[in-house]
C-alpha cells in the first residue's frame, strides 16, 4: 500500500489526485452541520405546518418557489448540454456533460425536496397524478418534473457505476456500458420533458389573468412566458454549469475542463442569450406600454418603495444586455474574469426574473384600495434552502472524489 | 375546469349597497361562526387571519372637510370566469354545480396555493396551522360545515350548506328545488347585516330582488375589466367609490372601460 496517497485512493478516478480523507471529511462535516440546520427547519415545517415560515395569505409563494424556479432554470444545462452532446453529436461537450447531468440531478432533486416542504399537504402529492386538471399549467409541471427527475437519476447512475472499483465487476461494467448506449434516448426524453416543464413554469405565471404584473397575452402566442422560460433556461443552464465547474477548479486547485470547452459552453449559452434578450425586451416593452394600459394600470404602479422598486426591473434587463454584448466581442470573452463575470450576471438576471415574477407579482395590489405589503423569508425558509445547498455540495463532492466526472482531468493536470 | 365563462340557469349572487354599510363587521362575525372558521393563532397578523369575508376601508383621499370613507365587504366573488379554478392542479376547486358557486374541496386540496396567487381579490385563505377552538368553542361548531385541516386553502362558499337545506325544504314541501323563492336561501352575512346592505338571490331569476338591483346605474363589480365576471355586485351613488372598484387610467371615466371591454 502506498502511504503517500489518501487511504481511499483506490476509489479515485484513474490518474486523478484528491485531497486527504481527513481534509475531505472535515469539509463534509461543515456541510453536514449546515444540512442538519436545514433538516431541523424542515422537520419543524412538516411537524407544525407552514405557519413556521414567513409566508402569509398575500404571499402564498415566496423564497421557496423563487428558489425552485431559479435552480430548475440553472439546472437546465443538463438537458440542453445532453441534447447537444448525444443528439446533435457535439463531441467536445462530452468533457462537461457529466457535470451538467449531476448539476441537473441536484437541482431537480433539491427542488423536489423544497416542494415537499412547500405544499401544505405533502402526503397528497400523488393527487397531481390521480386527479389531474388538464387545464392547469401546474399539472403539466408536476408530471414533467417528476418524470424528468427519473431521467436525471438514469443519467447519474452510469457515472456512479463508472467508479474504478465498481467497474472491476463484469456485470456493473456491462451495465454502465449499456447505459451509455441508451444515453441518446434518455437525452431525447429529457429534452422533451424539460422543454415542456420549463415552459409550463413560465406559463404558470403568464396565465394568471387576475394578476396584471404577470399576465401575458396577445403578442406572439398566449401565454408567451412559456417560451421566455424555455429560452432563459437554455441560456443560463450551460453558463451555470461552467461557473460550477470553475468553482470546483478553484476549490480543488486542479484543472477539470479545458478553456476551449468552457468557451464552447459560453457560445451555446450566449447564442441562446441573444434570442432570450431580444424576446424579453420585447415582452417588457409590450407589457409596459400595452398590456398594463389595457387593464387601467401604468408601469409606475407596478413598483413601490425600495424593496419593490424599479431598480430590480432595470437590473434584470441590464444583466441580460451587458453579457449579451460583451460575449459577442471576442477580445473580451477570451479574458477569463470577464467571461465568468458575464456568465454570473446572466444567471443573476434569471434569478431576479424568477424572484420578481414570484414575489413582486404577488405584492402588487390589484384592487385599487388594497395596499403593498412586504414579504421577508424567515430563518426556516433560508435554512431549508441551505439544506439543499449542503446536500448538493455533499453529493457533488462525493461525485468529484470517486467518479470519473471529468474525462479531461488526468490529461490537463499531467506534471 | 377551463377558464371560460360558464352559463348556469341559476346564478346565485350578492348585491352589497356600500352606502348602507357602516363597517360594523357583523357580516364577518356571522360568517366566521356559521362556517366554522378557526380563530387565528395571532389575530394581530391580518395577513394570516382566516376571514372568508373581509371588510375593506375605502377612502377618497381628500383632506378635511371633504374627506369621506366607505366600507366594502369582500366575500368570494364566485367569478363566472374564475382565475382559481383553471389553475388548480388537482381539481380541488371547481365551478360546475347549478347556481354557479365556486366549490372548494379541502380533502382534495394539496395546499400548493396556486389558486391564492391567481385570485386578485385575495378571497382565498390558507390554514397555516392546525385549526384550534379554545375552551368550549368547539361545542358551538356548525354541524353542517366541515372543519378544514392544516395545509389546505379555504374560501367563502356562499354558505353552500344553506343552499342544500333550502333545496331539501323545498322538496319536502313539494316545491321545485331548482326554483327557490326569493329569500328561501340566503347567506349568514346577508342575514346578519343590521342595515340590510347585503341582498342575496338568483341573479337570473326575475322574481328575485337582486335581478333588478344589478340593473342600477350605480351598480358595479370589482375589477371587472380583468374579465373575471364576478357574481357579487356593489352599489354606490358616490362616484369615487365606484371608481375604487376598478383600475382606471387618469383620462378614463368610471365604468367606461368595463362597458367597452
Amino acid at each position: 500500500m502506498d502511504y503517500s496517497k489518501p487511504v481511499d485512493a483506490e476509489l479515485f478516478p484513474e490518474g486523478c489526485e484528491r485531497c486527504s480523507l481527513t481534509k475531505f471529511m472535515g469539509w463534509m462535516s461543515i456541510l453536514g452541520v449546515i444540512f442538519l440546520w436545514g433538516l431541523y427547519a424542515a422537520v419543524r415545517v412538516l411537524g407544525f405546518g407552514l405557519g413556521e415560515t414567513g409566508m402569509d395569505d398575500y404571499f402564498g409563494f415566496g423564497l421557496w418557489i423563487t428558489f425552485d424556479l431559479a435552480v430548475i432554470a440553472l439546472g437546465a444545462g443538463a438537458f440542453f448540454t445532453g441534447a447537444l452532446r448525444y443528439i446533435l453529436n457535439i463531441d467536445e461537450l462530452k468533457n462537461i456533460v457529466n457535470l451538467a447531468a449531476v448539476i441537473g440531478f441536484l437541482c431537480y432533486t433539491g427542488a423536489m425536496m423544497i416542494l415537499v416542504l412547500d405544499i401544505g399537504q405533502p402526503i397528497r402529492c400523488w393527487f397531481g397524478y390521480w386527479y389531474p386538471n388538464v387545464h392547469s399549467m401546474l399539472t403539466e409541471v408536476i408530471f414533467c418534473i417528476t418524470c424528468y427527475c427519473i431521467v436525471l437519476i438514469l443519467e447519474f447512475v452510469p457515472l456512479v457505476l463508472e467508479n474504478r472499483q465498481l467497474m472491476k465487476r463484469p456485470f456493473i461494467h456491462a451495465l454502465a456500458h449499456n447505459f451509455h448506449v441508451y444515453m441518446p434516448i434518455f437525452a431525447g426524453i429529457g429534452a422533451f420533458l424539460s422543454t415542456f416543464h420549463q415552459g409550463s413554469l413560465g406559463g404558470m405565471y403568464g396565465v394568471l389573468f387576475g394578476r396584471p404584473y404577470l399576465f401575458r397575452e396577445g403578442f406572439f402566442i398566449w401565454p408567451w412566458t412559456f417560451f421566455l422560460f424555455v429560452l432563459s433556461a437554455v441560456a443560463s443552464g450551460p453558463m451555470f454549469t461552467v461557473l460550477v465547474c470553475t468553482l470546483m477548479e478553484k476549490m480543488s486547485g486542479r484543472k477539470l475542463v479545458s478553456w476551449e470547452v468552457k468557451q464552447l459552453m459560453g457560445k451555446v449559452g450566449g447564442t441562446m442569450l441573444i434570442v432570450y434578450t431580444i424576446f424579453k425586451c420585447l415582452d417588457s416593452w409590450y407589457w409596459a406600454t400595452d398590456l398594463l394600459a389595457g387593464q387601467g394600470l401604468t408601469f409606475d404602479q407596478m413598483f413601490h418603495g425600495w424593496i419593490y422598486g424599479k431598480w430590480l426591473f432595470w437590473m434584470e434587463h441590464a444583466f441580460l444586455i451587458i453579457p449579451m454584448v460583451v460575449l459577442l466581442i471576442k477580445s473580451l470573452r477570451e479574458k477569463p474574469w470577464i467571461f465568468y463575470l458575464m456568465l454570473f450576471l446572466t444567471c443573476a438576471s434569471i434569478t431576479i426574473n424568477r424572484y420578481v415574477l414570484t414575489v413582486q407579482g404577488l405584492a402588487q395590489p390589484v384592487m385599487p384600495f388594497d395596499s403593498w405589503y412586504a414579504y421577508a423569508p424567515n430563518w426556516a425558509e433560508w435554512a431549508s434552502c441551505f439544506l439543499v445547498f449542503a446536500y448538493a455540495a455533499m453529493v457533488l463532492s462525493l461525485a468529484y472524489r470517486y467518479t470519473p466526472m471529468f474525462p479531461q482531468e488526468a490529461e490537463l493536470n499531467k506534471k | 375546469m377551463s377558464s371560460e365563462v360558464k352559463e348556469f340557469k341559476i346564478r346565485w349572487g350578492m348585491v352589497i349597497d356600500i352606502d348602507k354599510c357602516t363597517g360594523c363587521g357583523a357580516c364577518m362575525v356571522a360568517c366566521q361562526a356559521e362556517n366554522n372558521v378557526a380563530p387565528a393563532v395571532d389575530g394581530s397578523n391580518k395577513l394570516r387571519s382566516l376571514n372568508w369575508l373581509t371588510v375593506f376601508r375605502l377612502s377618497n383621499h381628500k383632506p378635511f372637510p371633504d374627506h369621506e370613507v366607505a366600507y366594502l365587504p369582500r366575500p368570494c366573488m364566485q367569478c363566472g370566469k374564475p382565475s382559481c379554478v383553471s389553475v388548480c392542479p388537482v381539481i380541488a376547486t371547481d365551478k360546475r354545480e347549478e347556481g354557479g358557486i365556486v366549490s372548494q374541496i379541502p380533502p382534495r386540496c394539496i395546499g400548493c396555493r396556486y389558486c391564492m396567487a391567481s385570485c386578485p381579490y385575495h378571497a382565498r385563505y390558507f390554514n397555516w396551522y392546525d385549526p384550534k377552538w379554545p375552551g368550549d368553542l368547539a361545542q358551538a361548531l356548525t354541524p353542517d360545515v366541515s372543519t378544514r385541516m392544516r395545509g389546505v386553502v379555504e374560501k367563502c362558499s356562499f354558505c353552500h350548506h344553506r343552499f342544500m337545506k333550502a333545496q331539501e325544504a323545498a322538496v319536502a314541501k313539494g316545491q321545485d328545488p331548482m326554483n327557490l323563492p326569493d329569500g328561501a336561501y340566503i347567506t349568514a352575512c346577508t342575514e346578519a347585516c343590521p342595515n340590510g346592505a347585503i341582498t342575496f338571490g338568483d341573479l337570473n331569476n326575475p322574481t328575485h330582488k337582486v335581478h333588478e338591483l344589478i340593473k342600477s346605474p350605480y351598480a358595479f363589480r370589482l375589477l371587472e375589466r380583468l374579465g373575471t365576471d364576478p357574481q357579487v355586485y356593489y352599489i354606490s351613488k358616490r362616484e369615487w367609490v365606484r371608481r375604487e372598484g376598478d383600475n382606471y387610467l387618469e383620462h378614463e371615466k368610471t365604468g367606461e372601460a368595463t362597458k367597452q371591454g
